[in-house]
């Protein structure tokens, strides 16, 4: 079905295209009023977060996970997506069409220029100058390329909109906050269902629909003979050269696909929230989507969605638990009980959510290496092989 | 509460779109939109404000002082502990009662420093939590950024550290206000000190911090020192992620100039200060004078951090806790008591924030952010620390007295490593909305925006 | 040309500290072929034993004196050392002058036994793991050591003097009639690593120990065969690693005051020295530790900024990428190790 000859492909789109339109609901189990509604993430930003992050990953994946080529400069893509669909909304108009197609063509010549160069090297020299090229990008754009003469990027505010701009195509009529067509992307349709809160975003569904087609075109090329060409490279490059066929062109042109996704999550980005902040390029910003992938499962297809939506609820949901809360969590304890149980928990939320993320790292590469994928193959075969004799050893095939 | 800027036609008809398949079964029954008059309006018991300051990266140790204030005031707004300047302040709208009547609560977030992150958890505020405020912060990137969502999302927004002078300049918004001063009003009150301490003939070398709020901090001393007489020798931009200033000290040995000044804030200040020690430029004589170096910006835990080597550096500030006036006596009380040290001047400007946001949205009646700005709009007061203030209409930058304070030489205890040497007045540091450091004419509040 | 000087002088210092700490990665990577993202982290701890040894040292018994207040208004706590007290003011005090070098004393100890713990307990079951595994893995306990140095000193730098004895400037320049003031506390540090460097080499270059090490470096199966331990020896050559990234950690507090994240502030660029220097070559990183430091020292002078704006943002990023373009294997990399 759809051009997807394995069965198991067509139900992997099936319960990712499930979780993505379905993720209101999924990701607000709690009635908001309970204390357990901290834990809610189906507000819009936090969805958009998801989906945005999640194509990011996805198309890194094609790169690191088919080739085996570790990019530690793709935030560099992401972020000439951001100021090229900013510089769309100031000149033209809110509408994001030209905005992320001006995204995705940018990143795409950007990741044309830099994946040349830099694949003529391999394993860490690689990493290096990728990291090279995207450091400088980030350095240039925070401060040389937003001078006043010169104002590319406007540095460490970030590149928004202001009511001089241009904006050629705007009409009175329109929204003034991105919008696809008059359809803003800020509008929200809150459903209320009982105890529970509902909340249906333009921007998030918007976004989901485009993960889920680049998700679809993944996993076209995953399965394709293009794909199978871009594994042979991961697994021996050398052989592959012996047997007259130059792996550059291939590299490149999964470099230049995944440049085109990281741009794509950019444009994405500014359309939702319109400006555009150089800390996107960072190495950090780099450094996160790698491990997004890894986290999530390296060379799977969904492992880096998942990863994605992992790191990003920690750091925005985590981050907001604050003394207050947990001793509202605790108030039912006796209070020398509360007060112990809020000094114990604490070091791990709020301020300290960086500390259980680094903590979540180590475990999940410990336990489970082959990422949080390989965590739901095994927690499922637990499941099929309960009640079977139970020392049946835990073998591990990759979840494509 | 439902967040849109539809009609409920509208809405139900992008929802068909958008759900793209996702029927809505008949049995949900949806409250209506747009039926509240604007974003977050609180229809409990209880409204939520949101305190958006870094808890991560190298400046959590601030915004760890910043929501302990705000912590401090959500207290006195409720009617607990001992009430701080609720009872000095000359507005006596509040009543300890919370706000309205409504019981006051907050939400944290954590800005990392970072425009996006800051800007994703001030969202979440707004989006998840209800909060019909954002308080905080502690860059003028974070606060310019912060600043454009709350006027698009349609809260109030008070700015927490930011001394650059775009915020209240070329990026103000009508739904902001800022109570911390600027890099212009630094100069302004600088400079007739350095002109009394330093002389009026003197050689400056500028090392500036290569970033939208080292621009305009250089850009104002530059102008203020050198209508006194001074003269710049050199001003050279060093990297944000410079942690070793040394190739940028070892220059100003032979440049001529007698006095360094650091365009720099927190680490970069720390370090570049430490460096310049290092290298001796204190002990130097240039051109017949004692070689100084100046700070136009100071903060209590950047002089913590340089320790020794402020003795003696001139600087800025917003308030310090040595202000002696009933309302910083009566803050700073409250704050010692509860916490075991005195305030940080990000903190008074949280602590002051919150009670003035209070406070407008009582004498508005409204918790409506386009009231509460008419409330703020040329608002004078007295007794929340700084001394006389004045929230001036056109542009939302308040004004007040300027501290132009120099590190301790022999401090008695950690606290008071910095002495003030003068108390500008506000008059002093005014200048008119259209200046051209501020955006000139073309700057404008535009509309108060009350979302929904 | 003394402002020439100058910038080599602040060139070798800033190198100094990428020199030691890439030493240590490319050691790493070189005997256990783990890519560790952590060592930054150790660079890190290494500052913070100094600090908390000038802690240790003040540590404080309060006595309460009336005639002066607090800010509050309260009678005034004055707070004694205990080292003040034991030995007398003037050698208590004098001891706490000279907490950073004394230090060193902790570090070894400390940064040894971290080594050891963080080789055994987790880089072990990592060595057939694929690199990207072992970065995930090190990061994550970057993080977590960050995080633990942050919730106990906080976030803000803690300001760690030198002794007395050893602050202000020196002329290194009136030997030979000329001025060239330099803060003799970053001529000690020079030194110092100058000092380490040197040890490192002397031990894997004159002790059978260092013999076999190198040997297992080149062909660690062989050296395998022939009956030696070679596991032991690379275990402890990361702890070597470990402490020598910590001491250049400790005897940095002083230059610029220790916050918690400043070992990922020197990771990437430790990074990129290592792979301009060649993977797994010791004169290569140090080398290039040097090179790279006074590139990004001439690189800041008002000369080459006005000449190409912001080259003192990239500098480092640009020779690295036309290192890597015309040199693949680093300036003194093996040819064959690590090249393609």
């Amino acid at each position: 079905m759809l051009g997807l000859n394995n069965k198991k492909d067509f139900t992997l789109l099936l319960v990712v295209a499930a979780l993505t339109l379905l993720a209101p609901f999924v990701l607000n189990p709690f009635p908001s009023d309970s204390a357990m509604a901290q834990f809610n993430a189906g507000y819009p930003d936090l969805m958009q977060r998801f989906v945005i992050f999640g194509i990011f990953a996805v198309g890194f994946n094609i790169l690191f996970g088919l080739t085996g080529y570790l990019s530690f400069g793709h935030a560099a893509f992401l972020g000439v997506g951001s100021y090229a669909s900013v510089w769309m909304f100031k000149l033209l108009s809110y509408n994001i069409v030209p905005a992320i197609l001006l995204a995705v063509v940018m990143a795409s010549i950007f990741a044309l220029l830099i994946g040349y160069v830099s694949l003529r090297r391999s394993g860490i020299y690689f990493s290096i100058l990728t990291l090279a090229f995207a450091q400088m990008s980030f350095a240039l754009a925070y401060s040389v390329l937003s001078n006043p003469k010169f104002n590319l990027t406007n540095g460490e505010t970030g590149l928004q909109v202001y009511a001089n701009d241009p904006q050629v195509f705007h009409r009175a009529g329109l929204p003034d906050v991105p919008h696809l067509f008059g359809l803003s992307m800020r509008s929200t349709y809150t459903m209320d269902v009982g105890a529970w809160s509902f909340s249906f975003n333009v921007g998030y569904y918007i976004s989901a629909i485009v993960l889920l087609l680049v998700f679809y075109l993944a996993i076209r090329i995953f399965r394709s003979p293009f794909g199978m060409m871009l594994r042979a490279i991961k697994s021996n490059q050398t052989r592959m050269s012996y047997t007259g066929l130059n792996p550059r062109p291939y590299t490149l042109a999964a470099f230049v696909i995944s440049g085109a996704y990281a741009g794509l999550a950019g444009g994405l980005m500014a359309a939702m929230d319109p400006l555009a902040g150089a800390e996107r390029m960072q190495w950090t910003a780099s450094g996160e989507v790698v491990l997004m992938t890894i986290l999530g499962g390296t060379g799977t297809l969904i492992g880096p969605i998942l990863g994605a939506g992992f790191i990003k609820y920690f750091e925005n949901i985590f981050s907001k638990i604050n003394d207050t809360v947990l001793h509202q969590w605790f108030a039912f304890m006796p209070d020398g009980m509360e007060d112990f149980m809020v000094f114990v928990i604490k070091p791990f939320v709020g301020k300290g959510w960086n500390l259980t993320l680094g903590i979540m790292f180590m475990l999940v590469v410990i336990f489970l290496p082959g990422g949080l994928v390989e965590g739901g193959q095994r927690l499922g075969k637990w499941i099929k092989n309960r009640g079977k004799s139970k020392d049946s050893p835990a073998k591990t095939e990759p979840a494509e | 509460m439902s967040k849109s800027n539809f009609t409920r036609r509208g809405v139900l008809k992008t929802g068909a779109v958008a759900g793209a398949g996702v029927a809505l079964p008949t049995i949900f029954t949806a409250q209506s939109a747009s039926a509240s008059g604007y974003t977050n309006e609180p229809t409990g018991s209880n409204v939520t404000l949101g305190f958006n300051v870094p808890q991560t990266g190298p400046y959590a140790d601030e915004g760890n002082d910043e929501l302990l204030a705000q912590q401090l005031a959500v207290e006195h707004l409720n009617g607990m502990g001992d009430g701080g300047c609720l009872n000095t302040f000359t507005s006596k709208a509040l009543k300890g009662n919370g706000i309205l009547g409504k019981k006051v609560d907050f939400v944290t977030g954590d800005t990392q420093t970072k425009s996006d992150a800051a800007r994703a958890s001030a969202k979440t505020m707004i989006e998840k939590d209800g909060a019909i405020m954002i308080n905080g912060g502690s860059s003028s990137g974070v606060a310019v950024a912060v600043q454009g969502l709350c006027q698009e999302a349609g809260v109030i927004f008070m700015a927490g550290l930011t001394h650059s002078n775009d915020t209240t300049g070329k990026d103000r918004k009508a739904n902001g206000f800022r109570h911390f001063f600027n890099a212009y009003m630094s100069a302004a009150a600088l400079a007739p000190v350095l002109a009394k301490e330093l002389g009026a003939d003197r050689r400056a070398y500028h090392l500036t911090a290569d970033y939208t709020w080292g621009w305009t901090q250089e850009e104002s001393i530059v102008a203020s020192t050198e209508a006194m007489g001074w003269e710049t020798v050199n001003a050279v931009k060093t990297p944000l992620a410079s942690t070793d200033f040394s190739s940028y000290i070892a220059p100003v040995l032979n440049s001529g100039a007698d006095v360094l000044v650091l365009n720099h804030y927190g680490g970069n200040m720390v370090n570049s200060l430490t460096n310049a020690v290092q290298f001796g430029l204190l002990d130097k004589l240039v051109n017949g004078k004692d070689f100084k170096i100046v700070v136009p910006l100071y903060s209590e835990l950047m002089a913590a951090g340089a320790g020794e080597n402020i003795k003696g550096v001139l600087g800025s500030m917003n308030y310090n806790w040595q202000l002696d006036n009933e309302g910083s006596r009566a803050f700073v009380k409250s704050f010692g008591e509860k916490y075991g040290k005195p305030p940080s001047n990000s903190a008074q400007t949280c602590y002051a924030q919150v009670l003035l946001y209070a406070d407008a949205c009582e004498r508005a009646g409204t918790f409506n952010p386009c009231g509460v700005v008419e409330a703020l709009e040329g608002f004078e007061f007295d007794g929340l620390g700084n001394g006389s203030t004045l929230y001036r209409a056109e542009d939302h930058q308040c004004f007040k007295d300027v501290l132009v304070v120099r590190g301790a030489q022999n401090p008695t205890n950690q606290y008071d490593t910095l002495e003030i040497v003068e108390v500008t007045p506000a008059a002093q540091v005014t200048y008119p909305p259209n200046h051209p450091m501020f955006g000139g004419d073309e700057a404008s509040l535009g509309e108060c925006n009350k979302g929904a | 040309m003394d402002a020439i000087l100058l910038q080599i002088l602040n060139g070798l210092d800033k190198g100094s500290a990428y020199a030691l700490i890439a030493l240590g990665l490319t050691l790493i990577f070189g005997t256990l072929g783990v890519v560790n993202f952590a060592h930054g982290a150790l660079f890190m701890l290494g500052a913070f034993c100094a600090v908390t040894l000038s802690k240790l040292l003040q540590l404080s018994f309060v006595t309460i004196d009336a005639t002066k207040k607090d800010f509050l208004g309260n009678p005034l706590k004055v707070e004694t050392p205990y080292v003040e007290a034991w030995f007398g003011p003037e050698i208590g005090a004098s001891i706490i002058d000279w907490a950073v070098p004394l230090s060193i004393l902790l570090a070894i100890p400390v940064m040894i036994a971290v080594g050891l713990i963080m080789e055994r307990g987790l880089i072990k079951h990592f060595y057939k793991r694929e690199h990207a595994d072992q970065i995930l893995v090190t990061f994550g306990l970057a993080i977590v050591l960050q995080e633990v140095i942050k919730y106990y000193f906080g976030a803000n730098p803690i300001q760690t003097p030198p002794p007395d004895a050893l602050t202000g400037v020196a002329n290194l320049g009136a030997w030979f009639g000329f001025d060239l003031p330099y803060p003799i506390w970053r001529i000690v540090y020079f030194s110092f690593a100058a000092l380490v460097i040197f040890g490192v080499f002397a031990f894997l270059q004159f002790t059978t120990f260092g013999m076999v090490v190198r040997a297992g470096m080149a062909d660690r199966e062989t050296v395998g065969l022939l009956g030696i331990n070679i596991d032991r020896r690379f275990t402890i050559m990361f702890a070597i690693a470990a402490a020598v990234a910590g001491l250049a950690g400790v005897m940095y507090a002083p230059i610029n005051p220790p916050n918690y994240h400043m070992g990922m502030d020197f990771l990437v660029l430790s990074f990129v020295v290592v792979v301009v220097g060649g993977m797994g070559s010791l004169p290569g990183a140090v080398a290039a530790g040097f090179l790279l430091g006074i590139l990004e020292s001439f690189a800041s002078t008002t000369w080459a900024t006005t000449t190409i704006p912001g080259i003192n943002q990239i500098i480092i990023y640009v020779v690295a990428i036309i290192v890597l373009l015309t040199r693949p294997r680093g300036l003194m990399g093996r040819k064959g190790v690590m090249e393609d």
